[in-house]
């Protein structure tokens, strides 16, 4: 559902992603790795809009998105998540979720004043939504708490439920267990399959802990100083002598 | 750190004495066609080295005095006390809520004439205070030049009444819809700007409008203004000694009364409040709408905005709009009140004025920023015995709120959500 062709993008004369593609299929997740300043969440910003790639082509659902602007590339479907997490620290965290599902409501500002029936009933079902992911990670309680207050897990736990409310058929996560503890990991872990299996999205993560890459993911590609190094499934990727060496430097 | 605070305190006496001894030591004295130069008098000179040696002992001791400064809320005994439940707490707000405006309702006729015509300002300034308010306190883009959709709204309603004999009630929505309409154009080009920058633009916008209607001699009158903009009607009924205007009646023969000036004050001061409490209705809906929390979201982040599909573009713009309607709707009012206006009423002031309200009151905050637009408006009158000190207790007791209070008389609290559970 997602194809990047020769993606390339150029900061002057910094060349920081040189020819790079990947595929991501239907129900199916896929890890971006690679050393530190490989280019991988330039990648991620040229995916979801916040770049303008210089080079190469971004397909989803068969049509062309790069250098659409970041808020209607989200329309379509394809949502991300931040390296550092990027909450709206000041508002509740219903608010928050209420937040991500714009789109989805009524933003007439007649009938909102007027609060007609029509009005009414997308309120409600974007509030029952938030209620229903809000269980689903387990901040029920939280629901009123301002997001700024909440515990470093549990702020990216709502991150991705403020993607998931919006419904989307592609999420890209950007370390998503940055920062977790062992059990939070193994939480998130869990969390990503579910969103696979139960709710058919398709996952794009970058990540560095790799007990979490080798277990969820159904395929991983390699980058190496803007370029793309190997692909493939987690075995393979683990057999690769060129990824051996990126990571621990030539023996 | 004590030689350091030394050396600092007895800095700031020697500025404090370079300052203050040249404009208050020296007389000017003019004797026939000659202006001779002359020591002030002691009393003064005393009062000179005085300030010089207070201002020394403040700075030596500061970090102990503005540590004891900050202790102070602790001692009051409401900082301490628990949050009210949520039920109560709403409940206390509609019945206080109630009663200010049954109060508001009941004051022009127990007040004073000059009170009731204080009272129709202090509404007017609600109401432009809540319309930056969703700029400022919910948007979070910085405007100094919020005036100029003020002089917008009452130069729209002067200039339809002047050269078109248009009436109160219908240069009120135009006078509106044209400062909405500025607005919009504002926000095209500051789009991309953020914070100090957007500051920046928008003052500039702010006196662009301004010398406009200072130099547009022709049209507005430069800077000797326009004058005789008529009085609002109610329902036809002038409420001036004779009827102007053929085939209004006027107010005191329809309902066989004795003539009296009061009324026309009173009628303005009900029209202010009927609008300005419109004004909070309605900007209190539109916080609770998906476009008031859209503005949040913008103010927050907006990376992460933009990332879950908010378009940053009509959000901003429709932050600009909205506020400087409500702008228009005071500046169309005040017109009225008035009688006379010139481009005086909008100079820069009037926004800081304005931007200190909302900061006051706490941003994104209503009740704040009502309270808040209370206390500035009346402030300064109530001062007025001490003439010539009064700004500087204006601006003294600024200084003490953003030193106890920097988060504003009352900060906005979030909604709360009642979810339902889930099974």
């Amino acid at each position: 559902m997602l194809e990047v062709q020769n993606l390339s993008m150029r900061f002057g004369g910094l060349l920081a992603v040189d020819q790079v593609s990947l595929d991501v299929r239907e129900h199916e997740i896929v890890a971006i790795i690679g050393p530190n300043g490989a280019g991988k969440t330039t990648v991620f910003n040229c995916m979801s809009g916040f770049y303008k790639p210089t080079g190469g082509k971004i397909l989803f659902k068969g049509g062309e998105i790069q250098g659409k602007p970041d808020y209607k590339i989200s329309r379509l479907g394809l949502v991300r998540t931040f390296q550092h997490v990027r909450l709206f620290s000041r508002m509740t965290v219903v608010e928050n979720l209420l937040v991500a599902q714009h789109r989805h409501l009524n933003t007439n500002l007649l009938s909102g004043i007027l609060n007609t029936p029509n009005y009414r009933e997308k309120e409600q079902k974007s509030l029952d939504r938030a209620a229903y992911w809000l269980d689903r990670v387990g901040l029920t309680d939280m629901a009123n708490r301002e997001a700024g207050n909440l515990a470093y897990g549990q702020q990216r736990r709502l991150e991705i439920a403020r993607c998931m409310v919006t419904e989307p058929e592609l999420l890209m996560l950007d370390e998503p267990a940055a920062g977790l503890n062992p059990a939070e990991t193994k939480d998130l872990n869990q969390l990503i399959i579910s969103l696979k299996e139960d709710y058919n999205v398709s996952v794009v993560l970058i990540e560095h802990d790799m007990s979490l890459v080798m277990d969820i993911s159904d395929r991983i590609n390699v980058i190496n100083q803007g370029r793309p190094l190997a692909s493939g499934t987690p075995d393979e990727i683990r057999r690769n002598d060129d990824v051996i060496k990126a990571y621990l430097g030539e023996a | 750190m004590a030689a350091h605070n030394l050396k600092h305190a007895l800095f700031c006496a020697i500025v404090t004495l370079i300052i203050s001894y040249p404009i208050l030591g020296f007389n000017l004295a003019s004797e026939g066609t000659t202006v001779t130069l002359e020591g002030a008098k002691t009393s003064t000179v005393v009062g000179v080295l005085l300030a010089a040696v207070i201002v020394f002992l403040f700075q030596l001791f500061r970090d102990t005095l503005m540590g004891s400064l900050r202790q102070l809320p602790a001692v009051n005994p409401l900082t301490n006390r628990k949050p009210m439940e949520q039920s109560k707490r709403l409940k206390l707000d509609s019945v206080l809520l109630t009663l200010m405006i049954i109060g508001a309702l009941i004051w022009p006729f127990i007040a004073s004439r000059g009170a009731v015509d204080l009272s129709t300002l202090v509404l007017i300034y609600i109401m432009l205070a809540l319309g930056l308010n969703v700029v400022v306190g919910l948007a979070g883009l910085l405007d100094l030049g919020y005036v100029a959709f003020y002089a917008v709204g009452a130069y729209t309603f002067a200039l339809l009444s002047q050269y078109y004999g248009v009436s109160f009630w219908f240069a009120l929505p135009i006078g509106a819809l044209l400062a909405a309409l500025f607005g919009l154009v504002l926000g095209f080009p500051v789009l991309r700007l953020r914070g100090d920058y957007l500051a920046i633009v928008t003052l500039g916008f702010g006196e662009i409008i301004r010398i406009l209607l200072n130099n547009m001699t022709n049209l507005t009158g430069g800077p000797n203004g326009i004058g005789g903009i008529p009085d609002p009607t109610l329902f036809g009924m002038e409420f001036g000694r004779r009827v102007k205007e053929e085939g209004n009646t006027s107010f005191h023969e329809t309902f066989g009364i004795a003539y009296s000036g009061e009324h026309k004050v009173i009628f303005l001061y009900l029209i202010a409040l009927v609008l300005a409490v419109i004004t909070a209705i309605a900007i209190r809906r539109l916080m609770r709408m998906p476009v008031g929390r859209a503005w949040e979201a913008l103010r927050e982040d907006e990376i992460a905005a933009k990332s879950l599909g908010l378009n940053r573009t009509a959000v901003k713009l429709s932050a600009f709009t909205i506020g400087a309607f409500f702008a228009g709707f005071a500046g169309t009012v005040f017109a009225s009140k008035q009688g006379f206006i010139s481009p005086e009423s909008f100079v820069f002031l009037e926004s800081a004025i304005i931007l200190a309200i909302v900061v006051l009151g706490g941003m994104g905050s209503q009740m704040g920023v009502i309270l808040a637009a209370i206390a500035v408006t009346i402030l300064p009158e109530l001062a007025r015995e001490f003439s010539e000190y009064r700004m500087l207790i204006f601006g003294a007791a600024m200084v003490l709120m953003m030193v106890w209070r920097p988060q504003g008389l009352l900060p906005m609290r979030r909604i709360h959500i009642e979810l339902k559970k889930q099974e």
